[in-house]
């Protein structure tokens, strides 16, 4: 059974709908992304869930709990990461653990999350006084303090340098591990690729897919491209006739053959046949980000 | 420990580590009376004050300071910092209700008050032979409903602002009318009789001080609009409130 269930909400502003009947289903343990460009409702949603805005229309229930008129029941086992959620600029790493560990009935042992994070060495340290990442990662630290079974992690890895991401990452999947449902949201196609089980893609508030990376990819057409330079020139119509082979294009000196199925041996073979050396052979294969231009039209890197 | 209480003792802890806002609410008015104390004419009897030396009827003017400072000042921009920079928020987002915050702020903040109205005292009878309140009843009663009063003014401040510099320029305008009202600026013999009584009501209430510090029961009319004033400001802070 879904642990958390979201049913075609609609939440409005005075002038625009921010989500427009988002649907979604959460399984237990799993990872479960949202993706989508700025201003998408990503937030907007999950916010819902948390309880912290309340939609026009629509029904959420978060394990089992009515996140508006149960809220109280529902903090205790949901954590929550916020966008541009500060502290007090004095208050010192340690004492935010230890105050947010307080309120919740189990709470994790404070020490050990700040050695997951890296934390350890600034506990004395005041929040204003730490790097941007340093307040990201203690801003997941105090999401997870109060042992949740559901964490919600929003734009979790803004703002961090590559390492930083990484291990965040690392983290979230070990998080994951102890058995706690993650919701990450996120505009980072590399970060719901390696997370996320499952990825509900939503654009102008409206979920366009809800599927498994792969499954995401796999929707895209031309799933492979071949890109190499011929040593000789070679007919496109000769690699067309290649069954594997869909299109043929060219790039100054490149071509670049699209296709599916056994396309690099065929199109190796046939080069083979006609003594032809490619140089400079690539094999790219479509990614979250076509899937993501397929879906909506456009792209999220820019 | 109450989460209440754990809550209040990092606020009041976060509140100590801002030496500048310490020293200036808790040593300040301190300060003024060592520098007034220190010129012989003000500690001299003097007609205009019905005999008492001048410290002796400045002293409750002192008072307002710090809570003028606490009340209308520090506590609205920690409250809208606070908002602004998501604390507010943060916090919703646990089983904690961020209300708890603010209570906690109010209990540092009075506490806060009645420190530096202490040391006052006690700077004042040990160095310059103030007397106690000699009304003490009257005169805890009086400084709780001016403090309360004045405090709940500046959550309106706190509850309505959009930002922590509008907040700040409301309150500044709020803390000179109140220190002028109270006789800080200009003392209030000097003031015409119309302001004075106007003083008489506006929080915290300056002449109850001094009545109930000479010995007086206080006039009933001012405790009445402080505590109106106090239950006012607080339930309309409460319903204005913005959380984020």
């Amino acid at each position: 059974m879904a642990i958390i269930e979201v049913d075609s909400i609609v939440k409005r502003y005075e002038d625009h709908t921010a989500v427009d009947g988002v649907s979604l289903h959460v399984e237990p343990g799993e990872i479960f992304g949202i993706l989508g460009p700025n201003g998408a409702g990503k937030t907007t949603t999950v916010e819902s869930i948390a309880g912290l805005r309340v939609p026009d229309e629509g029904r959420i229930s978060v394990a089992g709990l009515d996140p508006v008129r149960q809220r109280r029941e529902l903090r205790r086992i949901l954590g929550v990461q916020l966008q541009e959620s500060k502290l007090p600029e004095r208050l010192r790493v340690a004492e935010a653990m230890e105050l947010y560990g307080s309120f919740y009935p189990e709470p994790a042992d404070w020490r050990e999350l700040l050695d997951m994070l890296n934390l350890s060495a600034k506990a004395k340290t005041a929040y204003g006084k730490l790097s941007g990442g340093q307040q990201q990662r203690l801003s997941i630290a105090l999401a997870l303090v109060g042992r949740p079974r559901i964490a919600i992690l929003d734009e979790l890895t803004t703002g961090l340098d590559p390492q930083a991401r990484r291990d965040t990452w690392d983290l979230v999947e070990r998080v994951r591990d102890t058995g706690v449902t993650i919701v990450l949201v996120t505009h980072f196609m590399d970060e719901a690729e390696r997370l996320c089980d499952r990825i509900a893609v939503i654009d102008s508030g409206k979920v366009v897919a809800i599927d498994t990376p792969g499954g995401l990819t796999a929707r895209v057409d031309g799933g492979q491209r071949v890109r190499f330079r011929p040593s000789a020139p070679i007919d496109d119509a000769e690699l067309l006739r290649l069954p594997e082979v869909t299109d043929v294009t060219h790039h100054g000196t490149q071509i670049v053959v699209s296709g599916d199925g056994e396309l690099l041996h065929a199109v190796t073979s046939l080069l083979a046949r006609h003594r032809i050396v490619a140089a400079d052979l690539r094999i790219e294969q479509a990614d979250l980000d076509d899937a993501f231009v397929a879906l909506t039209g456009r792209s999220l890197r820019d | 420990m109450s989460t209440f209480l754990k809550i209040t003792a990092v606020e009041a802890r976060l509140f100590c580590r801002d030496r500048a806002a310490l020293i200036l609410s808790l040593v300040l008015p301190v300060a003024i009376l060592v520098v007034l104390g220190a010129i012989p004419m003000l500690r001299t009897p003097d007609e205009n004050f019905g005999g008492m030396r001048f410290i002796d009827y400045f002293v409750p003017s002192l008072l307002v300071i710090s809570i003028a400072m606490l009340g209308l000042s520090t506590l609205p921009s920690i409250i809208t910092t606070y908002r602004e920079r998501g604390v507010l928020r943060r916090m919703s987002a646990t089983p904690v209700h961020p209300a708890m915050l603010l209570g906690a702020q109010l209990v540092v903040n009075i506490a806060a008050a009645l420190a530096s109205a202490l040391l006052l005292m006690g700077v004042g009878a040990i160095g310059f032979d103030i007397a106690m309140p000699r009304h003490i009843g009257g005169f805890v009663l009086t400084f709780l409903l001016g403090i309360t009063a004045v405090f709940a003014i500046g959550l309106i401040v706190a509850a309505t602002a959009k930002t922590t510099r509008s907040a700040n320029g409301l309150s500044s305008v709020l803390f000179m009318v109140t220190m002028f009202l109270s006789g800080v600026y200009l003392p209030r013999f000097m003031l015409p009789d119309a302001v004075n009584r106007i003083g008489d009501f506006t929080p915290p209430g300056v002449q109850g001080l001094l009545d109930t510090w000479n010995g007086q029961a206080p006039e009933p009319l001012p405790l009445v609009v402080m505590a109106v004033v106090a239950l006012g400001a607080l339930a309309l802070s409460a319903r204005l409130f913005r959380w984020e």
